[in-house]
């Protein structure tokens, strides 16, 4: 009996240097170059491990994002995902992380529909490097009643009842075991993601990837969107910029080593 | 929730989790932060006591400032687990309506606001570095709780309101905020919640807690990281690192390069597919500073870069730099340090 899991990942930019439109303080994406959140690959990767571990196993990998997205699905499918479903609707947009888990939630059980069978696994990253808040992944577990945990270094086993995983803590590795279906969100520890095969990259070019609406995926509208959000982005502000300070200089390393142990002490930072 | 159903929210409420047998010491970051929206909101500030055997930490948080400490104590709360912490709090939380949950942005932090986010409905802020209230947003004159965030890796700032639902649940960053202090003899009200975890639905087991073998400070929690990169070389050099950072009370540090070289564990890697610190002060020794690892340490107060190159981009931002070979410098600076504090 193989495991049925879905990767969900997110198209973001490449970049985090992000620029603001001053008049209306939204970002401004023209130019920006997209590819999947860098950490998703691990979720993605640790996806297919678990495929080839248990036989008999599927992965499907899940977005929510503009139509430009599907490159995205289709790089996951190079990779090796068997198959890939993109939400996609102008209802989306501006959704909090209480929306975009909501939906992500409700494609997780359309995916089951589609292909008549219940999903043992979810697998998200610790966090995008767009929005950075690691929210959405136990906000689906949340949506779908099922236990998760989050930044899980390693799958220490698993079959077709239960999960054991390692959890990094800040002083330690906690060890915890769920019954499936469960939810896991995990950290770049985890794995050595794979390149995509050539093979993967022609087949991926061909896939049909079905790109769900809100009514496919029977979205409660008042959860969604900007309209359905619960925290609203009051203001968006870039950081004051950086600059260089203050270049110890010395003839000698033992020079600079003097000078250097003065400033930090003149700074109060001993 | 419609607006005379918000107002029946009242209260600041501070997570303060033990574990492993010790109350976590962000709560004094939390109580301080939340003693300031209390005051502005007019509301009581509290603490929420999570974990087992707990009800000795009662008066630490009340010296240091909870008007009200509800108390979660239970065998089933002795280690983290998502959902179960998730489950017990919505319990008080339904009980008593407070109008802001406080809780550390920590990994157990983190997984537990989201969780409590769509639990009960309501609107959740992550990993916040600044909190206050406004009175002027969006044309509104109603005083509300304004959460400013970082995303895109540092690049951005959000400030995020929340109009819609109560409690408002933001995870804090930690290191943001100072800490609380404590004032003896102050009193306050301690209220035991009940909780029945028999009748919940629970799937997961704590199986162990293995703790990290080499005892570092934790950089989650350090006021000054002494973090190396590339530039380093050599695995061994983590050993003139650890000196280095023995000396200054620091937290070890690393770029993704030295942890994918294997030459320290990834729990140290700072970045963007690491971790976000925010220390007083940052010592990167051999770290060029790719944007990745600026995103994960770029706000911290002080910046020090010493390296070879002085044109990589850390070195442009620090607020001190140093062109220096690390093997001849780092010992120098390691002896002289030594003989300040003879």
């Amino acid at each position: 009996m193989g495991l049925n899991i879905v990767a969900c990942i997110k198209q973001t930019p490449a970049t985090t240097s992000i620029q603001l439109d001053a008049a209306t303080g939204k970002i401004i994406t023209q130019g920006l170059t997209y590819g999947i959140n860098p950490l998703d690959e691990y979720a993605l990767e640790e996806a297919l491990r678990i495929k080839e571990r248990v036989p008999g196993s599927w992965v499907a990998v899940l977005t929510l994002g503009r139509p430009q997205a599907s490159d995205a699905l289709r790089e996951a499918l190079a990779r090796g995902a068997d198959s890939a479903y993109h939400l996609s609707d102008e209802a989306f947009v501006g959704s909090d992380t209480y929306g975009t888990s909501y939906l992500l939630a409700q494609g997780i059980k359309k995916i089951q529909t589609e292909k008549s069978a219940n999903i043992d696994i979810v697998l998200c990253a610790k966090q995008t490097n767009d929005g950075d808040s690691g929210q959405v992944g136990p906000a689906i577990a949340v949506w779908l009643g099922w236990p998760n945990v989050a930044y899980v270094r390693k799958i220490q086993d698993i079959n077709a009842q239960t999960i054991r995983v390692e959890r990094t803590m800040e002083d330690g590795t906690d060890v915890l075991e769920m019954d499936l279906p469960a939810l896991l969100s995990v950290v770049k520890e985890i794995n050595e993601p794979r390149l995509p095969s050539l093979k993967g990259k022609m087949a991926s070019k061909k896939a049909v990837i079905p790109t769900w609406k809100a009514a496919d995926i029977g979205a409660d509208a008042s959860k969604i969107g900007e309209a359905g959000s619960l925290t609203k982005i009051w203001k968006r502000q870039t950081p004051p910029v950086r600059t260089g300070g203050v270049r110890i200089e010395g003839a000698t390393a033992e020079e600079k080593a003097v000078k250097f142990v003065e400033k930090i002490k003149e700074l109060k930072l001993l | 929730m419609e607006t005379n159903e918000l107002t029946q929210y009242k209260g600041v409420w501070c997570c303060a989790e033990v574990r492993r047998g010790a109350l976590v010491a962000a709560i004094f970051e939390l109580l301080h932060a939340g003693r300031k929206l209390a005051d502005q909101l007019g509301e009581p500030l509290c603490a929420v006591l999570v974990g087992n055997g707990v009800k000795k930490w009662t008066n630490d948080l009340i010296e240091a400032g909870a008007e009200k400490v509800y108390v979660l104590d239970h065998p089933a709360l002795e280690n983290f687990v998502d959902e179960t912490h998730a489950q017990a709090l919505a319990v008080a939380i339904r009980q008593a309506k407070p109008s802001v949950f406080l809780v550390s942005a920590s990994t157990a932090g983190r997984s537990l606001a989201s969780r409590l986010g769509v639990t009960l409905n309501t609107g959740a802020g992550a990993d916040v570095s600044e909190l206050s209230v406004e009175t002027l947003v969006n044309g509104t004159t109603n005083a509300q709780v304004c959460a400013v965030r970082s995303t895109h890796g540092g690049n951005l700032f959000a400030s995020i309101v929340f109009p819609k639902a109560r409690p408002i649940v933001i995870s804090v960053r930690p290191m943001a905020f100072p800490r609380a202090e404590k004032i003896a003899g102050k009193t306050g009200e301690i209220i035991d919640i009940a909780l029945n975890p028999s009748e919940w639905k629970v799937r997961t087991k704590f199986v162990q807690f293995m703790p990290e073998e080499n005892a570092d400070l934790d950089i989650g929690s350090a006021d000054k990281i002494v973090a190396a990169g590339r530039g380093l070389g050599k695995a061994e050099g983590f050993g003139m690192v650890r000196a280095f950072a023995k000396i200054l009370g620091a937290a070890v540090g690393a770029s993704r390069a030295a942890v994918d070289a294997g030459w320290i564990t990834y729990r140290h890697q700072v970045g963007l597919t690491g971790r976000t610190v925010r220390p007083k002060l940052y010592i990167a020794l051999g770290i060029s500073g790719q944007v990745q690892h600026l995103a994960g340490m770029g706000q911290s107060e002080t910046i020090v870069a010493i390296n070879k190159d002085p044109d990589c981009p850390l070195m442009k931002v620090a607020s001190l730099s140093v062109e220096a070979d690390l093997y001849e410098f780092i010992p120098l600076v390691i002896e002289k340090l030594k003989q300040q504090k003879n």
